[in-house]
């Protein structure tokens, strides 16, 4: 059976605006692959490239060599089976929390009707039944959070690409909102993408975490199996000595590429 | 102290808010007048400028005989000819001008090889003085309201144009890629990305419009024409009547007030997306 999503010898170089003569690769022959109803979650220090790779797996940003997989077969233009969701605020500010919900129903041509009433569904979903006519500015940033998922969720994509979706929020609001996702991913079981520098998130969330090295020409260097049982809660299952032993492990691999990482911005810096 | 407490109250009654704003902008146009009526009444002041005590009154006009001859426009009927082709006028360069803005605007922002090539001569014809061009749309046009009408256009298209310009390409690369990973095709993009992101650039540049719009009209009536309140004014000048060009004057002002205000009104209807400064409620 092929793979959900897979990335095969990804190359990513970027050129310099000013001089074109200054080459900067971020990402350096990466392979990886999401199984069919796998979380995958992807670590790494900041500035490292995990962005690109996912930019990569959407089709908004071509790689410079190496291809990508979607069921097989390979993705040209955008990957049309995936949903993106991104770290900042992508929700279109001139439309309320239904319009935008409904925005990608909408850009299918979907009775107008039709998309309001699913909608309505999904901002119930995510907790937000009261909130359809609120514009983003009036909603806090968990809430357009939670928007932004409904958003990507109605079209029910195949592939989550996930871009430290979280980040933003704060540790309360982060907790609530990744168990919310778990419980709308185990729900459909879609294959996610999951990109963070959270090593904690990372475990608590997913099947398997791939650790990459720091920028640049990134690449995978360590692959775990988070063997922990679900249904998990988040806050919960970080106290357990399976989770302990787990992150101990994979921050021991972690944690010379991240003191690199920052070294090099010390430099820059 | 009771009389003291009076007093603070009065005074805190007397402070500019919200609710006394308007009286206290309707005294500055009150003082204004008096101001007005006092340094140019030939027999209030003697002479201290003017060796003449009538000369005041003839370079500066007199306030009372100014609202007269607007009242008399009024009460005969006989302004409402120039008013309306000064304002049709108007409203046409403002929508030809505001459309066209919008529509090239868009073009170039989304089309880069366009923009480059065509960007000197842009930044030229904005640069260039475009009142001058009133003479040849007279001869391409003739005297009528399709002259005016055009130097109101050429004003107006550029404000806006930059304006859509500068929005369109300060759209958030993160809303617009969120949109295409949604299923937005090109068509879609421009409709409910690239527009409504513009708009809050466009209504502020209608605010500047507007009034150049007026400009356009009545230069262009000024310049040569057989109507409009342009046309009044040059008359008047014509024959030294230095009240009737205030009249005229004030009379545009308080027209281009009320379409900057339907502006505002149509903008607030608009953009409730948009975020405003709250204010709390003291209790």
């Amino acid at each position: 059976m092929s793979a959900a999503l897979s990335l095969e010898n990804i190359t990513c170089t970027f050129l310099s605006r000013e001089d074109r003569a200054q080459r900067y690769t971020a990402v350096r022959d990466t392979t990886l692959a999401v199984g069919e109803g796998e979380f995958v979650s992807v670590v790494g220090p900041t500035g490292c490239g995990k962005s690109t790779l996912l930019n990569v797996a959407a089709g908004l940003l071509q790689p410079s060599a190496g291809r990508v997989l979607v069921r097989g077969e390979p993705l040209s233009g955008l990957n049309r089976r995936a949903g993106y969701i991104f770290q900042a605020d992508a929700l279109m500010p001139w439309r309320n929390a239904l319009e935008n919900v409904v925005a990608g129903l909408e850009f299918r041509r979907v009775e107008r009707r039709e998309a309001a009433a699913v909608g309505e569904r999904w901002l119930r979903r995510v907790g937000l039944g009261g909130f359809a006519d609120r514009y983003p500015h009036q909603l806090s940033g968990g809430m357009r959070k939670r928007v932004a998922l409904a958003q990507t969720l109605i079209l029910d994509p195949q592939i989550l690409l996930m871009d430290e979706p979280f980040s933003a929020l704060d540790v309360q609001t982060r907790q609530l909102m990744e168990n919310e996702l778990l419980e709308l991913w185990s729900a459909d079981r879609k294959s996610v993408l999951f990109i963070t520098h959270d090593l904690e998130e990372a475990i608590s969330l997913s099947d398997r975490v791939v650790v990459l090295s720091a920028g640049p020409e990134t690449r995978p260097i360590g692959e775990f199996a988070i063997d922990l049982p679900r249904p998990r809660d988040v806050s919960e299952i970080r106290l357990t000595p399976r989770f302990i032993d787990l992150h101990a492990r994979i921050w021991h691999a972690m944690k010379e590429e991240v003191l690199k990482g920052y070294a090099r911005q010390q430099r820059q810096g | 102290m009771p009389a003291n407490s009076a007093k603070a109250s009065l005074r805190s009654a007397l402070a500019p808010n919200p609710r006394n704003l308007r009286a206290y902008q309707a005294l500055v146009l009150a003082l204004v007048f008096a101001l007005w009526y006092v340094l140019t009444s030939p027999t209030l002041l003697p002479p201290f400028y003017f060796d003449n005590p009538h000369k005041a009154a003839f370079f500066f006009g007199e306030p009372q005989k100014v609202l007269g001859r607007i009242w008399a426009w009024f009460v005969s009927g006989e302004i409402y000819r120039h008013l309306w082709v000064t304002l049709i006028e108007t409203l046409l360069a403002f929508a030809i001008g505001t459309g066209l803005g919008v529509a090239i605007g868009i073009w170039l922002a989304l089309s880069p090889s366009a923009s480059a090539i065509l960007d000197p001569y842009i930044k030229g014809l904005n640069a260039m003085p475009r009142v001058i061009l009133a003479p040849i749309f007279f001869v391409w046009f003739g005297l009528g309201m399709a002259s005016k009408v055009a130097l109101g256009v050429t004003l107006v298209f550029f404000i806006v144009f930059f304006n859509v310009y500068q929005g369109v390409r300060e759209v958030s690369p993160v809303v617009l890629a969120n949109a295409q990973m949604l299923g937005a095709t090109p068509r879609q993009l421009l409709r409910h990305v690239y527009l409504p992101s513009a708009m809050s650039w466009v209504f502020a540049s209608l605010h500047n419009s507007v009034g150049l719009a007026f400009v356009g009209a009545v230069v262009g009536e000024y310049l040569g024409s057989a109507e409009g309140v342009g046309y009044l004014i040059h008359q008047a000048e014509g024959v030294f009547d230095i009240n009737t060009v205030f009249a005229g004057i004030l009379l545009l002002t308080g027209f281009a007030l009320v379409l900057d205000w339907l502006v505002g009104r149509i903008e607030r209807r608009l953009m409730v997306w948009q975020p405003r400064r709250s204010e709390t409620e003291p209790i």
